[in-house]
């Protein structure tokens, strides 16, 4: 069968899919345009909100903030396989450090930021040392529990955090003497922080790091026979994926101006698995797109006011069955390559 | 002859069951040496002792004169004992080239932030990795599916990827757990070809088999395993031609 791959192989996945010979010109040269299609819809949606401005480009700020927290879930349970419920714990610690500190002690918020990412660092080390080596779900647990209870105590240290009350007057984002005010350029801010991430999960993908994280994901057994430390690499990927979380934090309040407790709550959590599956677990492009577009799907529905929700969760579910991958795993299909 | 792996005394009990019962033999620095035994004998269960998968009830695994037998299976590979698994495992996501990639894991350097900058010395490293790689497939056969996603490769490629994926590691002695199982003549006559490469090439090698046309083919000695204990020790014809082997093996 090896002599004459292309005529006998049996490997061909479904029909009319992946053969043996991948990537003729015709056929590299769609997947390279419909692998752009995302990142141009992307780049279009975002253009308009600086274009328009007012609502929209709210949405839209909102929407690339959970990028970047996604992004980072992506990194944890995309490509190395594992489950969070709790990351919001860590976008509370960024946010609420950088609320507390620009406004009741004026520290500029670069200097806040790092504060809130040591804080989240140093929790996720806590919680994630002793249940990564756990197998099982003891670690899925274990940061359900931090995201209640970092909840709790937003709600109860009212001396720092002001309760439900919330704090406000929190500071545009800015470093040195450029703030960055008006929609343009806190979307063009944004953009930035959301490209630089998406640049740093490519760059991971594709080295022994990352290959790392995939062997884990694939087959912890199989990991460790190739001499693969599982724990340490998991490890190393929560803590990744928690400072994009407290990252995440610290943008939002900085962009709102305001954070009480509910920012940071379990419905966070919720949203960001949509966002994760929508827009395609374990790929570069996947938590961009699903961020935007869940963000702007309910907006979408908005109009058929008493079938929104409705509407809302078909298309998820449609979404799940049909694309498994997500929106970016839906292309790779398209373009004949097998998606997973 | 240099003695690369001892197993010595080997028991595995569970409960009033003894799997494995006080099994002995060394596995040279050089050619293939084969475990066969009937279905049931305690084959897996022996590989998995000397693996690391189970620590054994009684017994000691020695590898190039260390005491191996409590390690966990990365600290054994990371000494150059690495193994395959008679039902594959591989990393489904990534490419065939990528597999054989994560294999050089103990034999390269490099984390996160080295992976986002990239400096010459990764570049260069990438480089080589890639070279090896595609070295390996090409080895096993697999030269032309190195970019297809492990997970479209059929069975009998997917058993050959996971040999050339353990081969990256550089391993001093490969663990073959039955790896001719599933696999048409042909890809097991390849398979046969490939093993005789990696023996020829300086790796020891030590399968488990069920398959005898693989094990006559392959094997320079051969220990045969019946109701958990050793009953016979040689090379492939002595021991076909063994009273006691026939016996366990027609029953």
């Amino acid at each position: 069968m090896t002599n004459s791959p292309a005529t006998t192989s049996p490997d061909a996945g479904p029909p009319g899919l992946g053969s043996e010979a991948e990537g003729t010109p015709a056929r590299s040269g769609l997947a390279l345009v419909l692998g752009a299609l995302p990142w141009l819809v992307a780049a279009g949606l975002v253009g308009a909100a600086g274009y328009l401005g007012g609502y929209l480009a709210t949405i839209v700020a909102f929407a690339l903030i959970y990028a970047v927290f996604v992004t980072g879930l992506n990194i944890f349970m995309g490509f190395t396989a594992q489950v969070s419920f709790g990351h919001n714990a860590f976008a509370a610690i960024g946010g609420y450090t950088s609320a507390v500190l620009t406004t009741t002690y004026e520290w500029p918020p670069l200097a806040a930021f790092a504060a809130g990412l040591a804080g989240s660092l140093a929790l996720a080390g806590l919680i994630g040392w002793p249940t990564l080596r756990l197998k099982g779900h003891y670690l899925s647990m274990g940061t359900l529990a931090i995201g209640l209870i970092v909840y709790e105590i937003a709600v109860q240290w009212e001396s720092v955090t002001q309760g439900y009350l919330g704090i406000s007057g929190i500071p545009s984002l800015g470093i040195g003497r450029f703030e960055a005010t008006g929609d343009r350029q806190i979307l063009a801010v944004l953009t930035a922080i959301v490209l630089l991430g998406a640049f740093v999960v490519a760059r991971m993908r594709r080295s022994r790091f990352g290959r790392a994280l995939s062997a884990v994901a694939g087959s912890e057994e199989a990991a460790r026979a190739l001499g693969i430390d599982v724990a340490r690499y998991k490890l190393a990927s929560f803590l990744l994926s928690a400072g994009f979380a407290s990252l995440a934090g610290t943008l939002f309040v900085h962009v709102v101006g305001y954070v009480s407790p509910e920012v940071f709550g379990l419905h966070m959590v919720i949203l960001a698995f949509t966002m994760l599956y929508v827009g395609g677990l374990g790929t570069v492009v996947g938590p961009i797109i699903g961020a935007l577009v869940i963000s702007l799907l309910p907006e979408t529905f908005r109009g058929f006011r008493d079938y929104q929700d409705l509407g809302y969760g078909a298309a998820l579910i449609l979404l799940l069955i049909y694309a498994p991958r997500g929106m970016a795993g839906l292309i790779d299909l398209a373009a004949g390559r097998k998606a997973s | 002859m240099t003695v690369r792996l001892s197993v010595e005394g080997a028991t595995k009990r569970y409960g009033g069951l003894t799997a494995v019962d006080d099994v002995s033999f060394v596995v040279p620095d050089r050619g293939v040496t084969a475990i066969i035994g009937p279905n049931g004998a305690g084959k897996t269960t022996l590989f998995n002792l000397i693996s690391g998968a189970q620590p054994p009830t009684a017994g000691r695994v020695v590898f190039e004169g260390e005491d191996v037998t409590r390690l966990p299976p990365e600290a054994k590979a990371a000494r150059g004992l690495v193994r395959t698994f008679q039902l594959v495992k591989l990393f489904a996501d990534l490419t065939a080239a990528e597999n054989v990639a994560v294999g050089t894991h103990l034999k390269t350097r490099g984390g996160f932030l080295s992976a986002v900058f990239r400096p010459p010395s990764i570049r260069r490293m990438e480089a080589g990795i890639a070279a090896r790689s595609r070295e390996l497939l090409d080895l096993v056969g697999l030269g032309a599916v190195a970019d297809r996603k492990a997970a479209t490769l059929s069975y009998g490629r997917q058993r050959l990827l996971e040999v050339a994926r353990a081969l990256a590691a550089e391993p001093k002695l490969l663990l073959l757990d039955e790896p001719a199982a599933g696999l048409n003549a042909e890809e097991s006559a390849r398979l046969s070809d490939v093993i005789r490469k990696i023996a020829a090439s300086g790796t020891s090698v030590l399968l488990i088999e069920h398959d005898m046309t693989l094990v006559m083919n392959t094997a320079d000695d051969v220990v045969v395993i019946d109701f958990g204990r050793k009953i016979a020790q040689g090379a492939p014809a002595e021991v076909k031609a063994n009273p006691a082997v026939i016996a366990a093996y027609l029953g």
